[in-house]
C-alpha cells in the first residue's frame, strides 16, 4: 500500500533508510524542521539547516524516487532563546518560496514557558501573513496535555486561522478529543516510550473515525523507527479494516492535507493513475 | 475562558467509526503481551524491594499506584485516565499568569 509520512526527520536518518522507505510502499515526506541535539548559536547556522532541508534531502530522497517536502521554524526547544527566535522568524520567508516548502513548523511548546508561548505567537503570525499551513509540536509526556491545551487556548484566540490547515501533531488519548472537537488535524506519533504505538492509534481511529486523523513515524535520530507506518497498516489489517479505511488515513489524508500547501504535488502513484 | 470538556462530536462522527474486534478475539489475541507486561510491572516492583523501596518523598510511585488502580475500573477511558494521572495540571487562566491576554480580553478591557 502507498502511503505518505507526514512527520519525519530524513536529516537525522542514512539514505539506507530512503532505500528501506521507498521498498516499504513510501512515496514521500514531509520533514519539519526540529531540534539538533543542542542549541544552535546563530541565525547563520538555522539559514544553512533550511538549506539542507529545501535542497540536500530534496535531492537525495528523490534518488529513491521519494518527494520530500518540508517545513521551516525554530523549534520549541530553542524557543527559549527569544533573540535568536525572533532573528529566525525574520529570516523564514527568505525560503518560503522554495518548491518543497509546505508551510511552518514544527512549532510549539517544549516545557510549557512563557518565552516558547510568544515565540509560538510570533511563528503564528508569520503563517498567517504569508498564508502558510501549519505544523504543530506537542510536548511529551508530562508536559503533553498541559502544552496541548495552551497551543489550543492560542489558536482559537486567533480568528485569522484557517483550522483546516492547522495540523496538531503527537497527539494521544488524552489530547486528541480536544483537537479534533476545535477542528483541527491531529497527527498520531508512532514512536517508542515517549509517544504512541501502532496499537494504540488503531484504537483512536476506532474512537474517533479517520476525519482529519493522520499518522506518522517522526524517525529521528533517537529510538525511533521510520517504518512505523507500514507497523501501523499491518495492525489495521490483523483488526480486519479495508484496505479503503487504512489508504484513508496513511495517504489520501495527508495528501488532502499538504495539498491546500501552494508548493504541495500530490505524488503520482499507479494507483491514482488507475483510479483516473 | 471556554472549557473544552464536553465532547463536540457530532452524531455524523460517530456513523464512520470502523466496528472494533469482538473482544474475545482481543483477548485471544492478547493475552500472552498482557501477561508479560503485567509481569514485567511485578518484576519491576520487586527489584525496588530489593533496592530498599523508594522513598516517600518520590511522588513518580504514588502516581504508578493511581495508575495501576485505574486499570481494575469498569470503565471505557481507561488509557486516557492514565494519561492524566502522569500529566501537568492545566490552568485555563495561564496567560494571565504569563501577562499574555489574550487579544479578545485585550479588545474588552480598552472597551
Amino acid at each position: 500500500m502507498y502511503y505518505f509520512d507526514p512527520h519525519i526527520h530524513m536529516v537525522s536518518r542514512t539514505t539506507d533508510d530512503y532505500e528501506m522507505l521507498a521498498k516499504m510502499g513510501c512515496v514521500g515526506m514531509s520533514e519539519p524542521a526540529f531540534w539538533a541535539g543542542f542549541d544552535r548559536g546563530s541565525v547563520d547556522s538555522f539559514r544553512d539547516y533550511f538549506r539542507q532541508l529545501t535542497d540536500f534531502e530534496r535531492r537525495r530522497a528523490a534518488q529513491y524516487g521519494l518527494k520530500h517536502y518540508t517545513w521551516l521554524c525554530i523549534n520549541a526547544k530553542e524557543a527559549e532563546n527569544v533573540n535568536l527566535s525572533r532573528d529566525v522568524i525574520a529570516m523564514i520567508p527568505e525560503f518560503l518560496d522554495q518548491p518543497t516548502v509546505l508551510g511552518i513548523g514544527e512549532i510549539g511548546l517544549n516545557k510549557n514557558t512563557r518565552n516558547e508561548a510568544i515565540i509560538f505567537l510570533e511563528h503564528v503570525d508569520l503563517a498567517v501573513r504569508y498564508e502558510q499551513s501549519i505544523l504543530i509540536h506537542t510536548p511529551h509526556l508530562e508536559d503533553k496535555f498541559q502544552g496541548t491545551m495552551m497551543i489550543l487556548d492560542m489558536l482559537c484566540d486567533d480568528s485569522r486561522l484557517d483550522r483546516n490547515r492547522v495540523l496538531v501533531d503527537h497527539v494521544e488519548e488524552h489530547t486528541v478529543r480536544h483537537v479534533l472537537e476545535e477542528g483541527f488535524w491531529a497527527g498520531v506519533t508512532l514512536y517508542p516510550v515517549s509517544k504512541c504505538t501502532p496499537q494504540r492509534a488503531a484504537d483512536m481511529i476506532e474512537m474517533y473515525g479517520p476525519e482529519r486523523l493522520l499518522v506518522n513515524s517522526a524517525g529521528d535520530w533517537g529510538p525511533s523507527k521510520p517504518t512505523a507506518v507500514p507497523d501501523f497498516i499491518i495492525e489495521m489489517r490483523r483488526r480486519g479494516y479495508p484496505e479503503s479505511l487504512i489508504r484513508r488515513v496513511v495517504y489520501e489524508n495527508p495528501i488532502e492535507f499538504f495539498s491546500q500547501s501552494r508548493n504541495f504535488q500530490a505524488p503520482d502513484t499507479v494507483e491514482e493513475t488507475i483510479r483516473t | 475562558m471556554e472549557r473544552r470538556l464536553a465532547s463536540k462530536l457530532g452524531d455524523e462522527v460517530r456513523t464512520m467509526l470502523p466496528t472494533p474486534m469482538a473482544a474475545q478475539a482481543v483477548l485471544d489475541r492478547e493475552y500472552l503481551e498482557v501477561r508479560a507486561k503485567v509481569l514485567e510491572l511485578a518484576a519491576t516492583f520487586d527489584r525496588l524491594e530489593r533496592g530498599g523501596g523508594v522513598p516517600i518523598v518520590d511522588g513518580r510511585l504514588k502516581l504508578v499506584r493511581q495508575g495501576l488502580k485505574v486499570l481494575l475500573d469498569e470503565t471505557s477511558d481507561r488509557a486516557e485516565q492514565v494519561q492524566l494521572i502522569f500529566s501537568r495540571p492545566y490552568d485555563d487562566d495561564w496567560q494571565k499568569g504569563f501577562g499574555m491576554a489574550p487579544p479578545a480580553a485585550e479588545k474588552s478591557e480598552e472597551e
